[in-house]
């Protein structure tokens, strides 16, 4: 791994970014009323536009929007622009993160067409219409009742599960809305962060958005590599990243497998596990440190495996370490759809050793918030510093940032956020008594015998009984 | 805001703005919000099995409501907060922090803000009985969150929880 490329500038990132932050700050005050330094911004998205398809639609609703006078067709191409541009920064990324790992890239999987399904076309308008009236207020005009406009919404695509990524995602947006309400007294506005999650709701609105991926399928064995888990107040998904190895002896492959449930915002912690663990037998797998056999198992274009319990089987038992050392570089990654292009989505396994720690609390210039809490580790890998996301280590689970400052390799996804590549700890490999110990953040995703795990799983059992009880009792009233 | 270079806070895209709630004990009071510029919540009732209380205290002005999930008022909500209230304020400062819920409900606390501290600044201030109307809402919340129960499971990828990475500091 060459860690030092990670620090070298990317040619035309900032310039990228900064169109991307000019048009952010028009929806802090709204398109309603458009001052003069929003026109600014929307031009400025519109000409970083300007020499790809999709120029005169977005100089359009540049003037437009700049006017007072956007409409939902205006909003959803300055959307299509900062996603495109987003897009663009995600290329430059995930290309400059190839030349780190020297890992191979995969042809693109011979799978079939697109299901290309057409759904529910009056809750996708409805969806349109709230996210485009918060363009209109703005981050700093929102209040309860626009931002609860979404909950009716929300409630009506939940059940189906075609519409399941865009609800998930308005559910969470909607949510941190709500919780920053009312907008005028925002001291601060997470500028990107919003601005992502309008866009991507507002092309998810779109016909085809969202429809089924392309799918084919494999057989072979499948070696997990980590744990990823994402949540919100009421949903929750876990990624396990793992390395394919067809039966018929084609390249292997990176692949991702994923179980995803809403939730009520009370369960947390172990009460994801449980959540989850029913419905995908790898998680058992993956706590067990075993490998897992696949026969006709469903594989998307991007390297999901969308999982069925039937086709698999629980294998021999492999180390994940052995896994990352022998199999991870050789094994190639999967093309990226062209919707899921944006740096939030770069998640690539790769295996760090003989680094020096830095330990916590490390100081740096400029940097604040959420950035310099105690406990951050930085890893000196080759005289770089790379730092270590150990917040986004799941809390049910044995994996410390001690765990991590103490230890001599370190497996994770290789990530970007705010201007910075960071590696998210899957596991580490810690001395003891001059033997080799291994530390999953995911250790615990198919139970655990541990002590602190066990009350835990204890405690969020309960809970989710108090909650079906009370449900029994109220909902069918 | 807006003038010169955004923070790294503010060009982030994943950075955690609502602190996810930490694990608590829900049989007493099943649900509690911060929302709509209220505390507010379901609490269950000590003695019948099959009702449950609905109580809130706005922020600011501590104006306090508790009813039944079928609009009759409690009992012991006249002229201060009853017990359903004060297990609700107890039970919010597990789920959020204390100081979380005292910046929600404009409590001019210390340092060492904790539930009978909250509670007795609240109460000393003598607020009045509040907007009994809410309390239909709240509880359809309520309902809708223990919905989300019922709710299937899915193994295709959702790509936007990307956004939501999970946070380990909610674990003490």
């Amino acid at each position: 791994m060459r860690a030092d490329l990670l620090f070298d500038d990317i040619a035309g990132l900032d310039e990228a970014l900064a169109a991307v932050d000019g048009f952010d700050a028009v929806l802090v005050g709204g398109l309603l009323r458009p001052r003069p330094a929003q026109a600014g911004g929307l031009s400025g998205l519109a000409d970083a536009v300007a020499g790809t398809p999709l120029a005169s639609r977005v100089a359009e609703a540049a003037e437009k929007a700049s006017a007072g006078g956007g409409d939902e067709g205006h909003f959803v191409a300055l959307a299509a622009a900062r996603t495109a541009l987003l897009g663009s920064v995600h290329d430059a990324l995930v290309a400059r993160v190839d030349e780190v790992t020297g890992r191979p890239v995969a042809d693109p999987w011979a799978a079939g067409p697109d299901s290309g399904e057409e759904r529910a076309g009056n809750l996708l308008v409805a969806a349109r219409g709230w996210l485009c009236d918060l363009a209109r207020t703005g981050w700093q005009g929102i209040d309860h009742e626009l931002v609860g406009g979404a909950a009716p919404v929300v409630s009506a695509m939940l059940p189906d599960p075609a519409l399941r990524r865009l609800a998930t995602l308005l559910d969470g947006f909607a949510a941190e809305l709500a919780a920053c309400c009312p907008g005028a007294s925002l001291e601060r506005v997470p500028v990107r962060r919003w601005a992502d999650l309008w866009a991507r709701a507002l092309l998810l609105t779109l016909p085809g958005a969202a429809s089924g991926p392309a799918v084919g399928e494999v057989s072979g064995r499948l070696l997990p590599l980590g744990v990823d888990v994402q949540e919100h107040a009421t949903a929750v998904q876990a990624q396990v990243h793992a390395v394919f190895e067809p039966a018929d002896g084609g390249v292997s492959r990176l692949v991702r497998a994923s179980v995803s449930a809403p939730k009520p915002d009370t369960v947390v912690g172990a009460g994801l596990w449980q959540g989850l663990r029913p419905h995908m037998s790898l998680l058992a797998a993956v706590g067990e440190g075993r490998a897992v056999d696949l026969d006709a198992m469903p594989l998307t274009a991007e390297g999901d495996l969308l999982w069925d319990d039937s086709r698999a089987r629980a294998g021999e038992p492999a180390d994940v370490f052995a896994t990352a050392r022998v199999a991870l570089p050789v094994a190639a990654a999967c093309a990226v759809s062209p919707l899921d292009r944006h740096p939030v989505r770069i998640a690539v396994p790769v295996l760090v050793e003989g680094y020096g720690v830095e330990g916590y609390g490390v100081e740096r210039d400029g940097m604040e918030d959420a950035r310099d809490v105690a406990g951050g580790v930085v890893l000196d890998v080759a005289g770089c510093r790379l730092r270590v996301d150990t917040d986004r280590v799941p809390a049910a689970g044995p994996l410390t940032p001690q765990a991590v400052a103490s230890s001599g390799a370190c497996l994770g996804l290789l990530r970007w956020d705010a201007g910075e590549f960071l590696l998210q700890p899957l596991a580490v490999e810690r001395t003891v008594r001059k033997k080799p110990v291994a530390v999953h953040a995911g250790a615990w995703a198919g139970g655990t015998s541990d002590k602190a795990g066990a009350r835990a799983e204890k405690a969020a059992t309960d809970a989710v009984v108090v909650l079906r009880e009370r449900a029994g009792k109220l909902l069918r009233k | 805001m807006g003038d010169g270079a955004l923070s790294v806070w503010e060009k982030s895209s994943t950075v955690r703005v609502v602190p996810s709630a930490r694990p608590r004990k829900l049989a007493k009071v099943p649900f509690v919000e911060l929302a709509d510029g209220r505390l507010q919540g379901v609490v269950s009732s000590g003695s019948d099995i099959g009702r449950v209380y609905v109580s809130s205290v706005a922020a600011s002005t501590y104006a306090f409501s508790c009813s039944t999930n079928n609009n009759r008022p409690c009992g012991g909500a006249r002229g201060s907060f009853c017990n359903h209230i004060r297990a609700l304020v107890g039970e919010a400062v597990l789920q959020y922090g204390a100081e979380r819920v005292a910046r929600y409900l404009k409590v001019e606390a210390g340092e060492s803000v904790d539930a009978p501290s909250l509670t007795s600044a609240m109460t000393a201030a003598r607020p009045g009985a509040g907007d009994a109307s809410a309390a239909a809402q709240v509880f359809s919340r309520f309902l809708r969150q223990l919905a989300y129960l019922e709710l299937a499971a899915t193994t295709a990828p959702l790509p936007e929880m990307h956004w939501f990475p999970t946070t380990g500091a909610v674990a003490a």
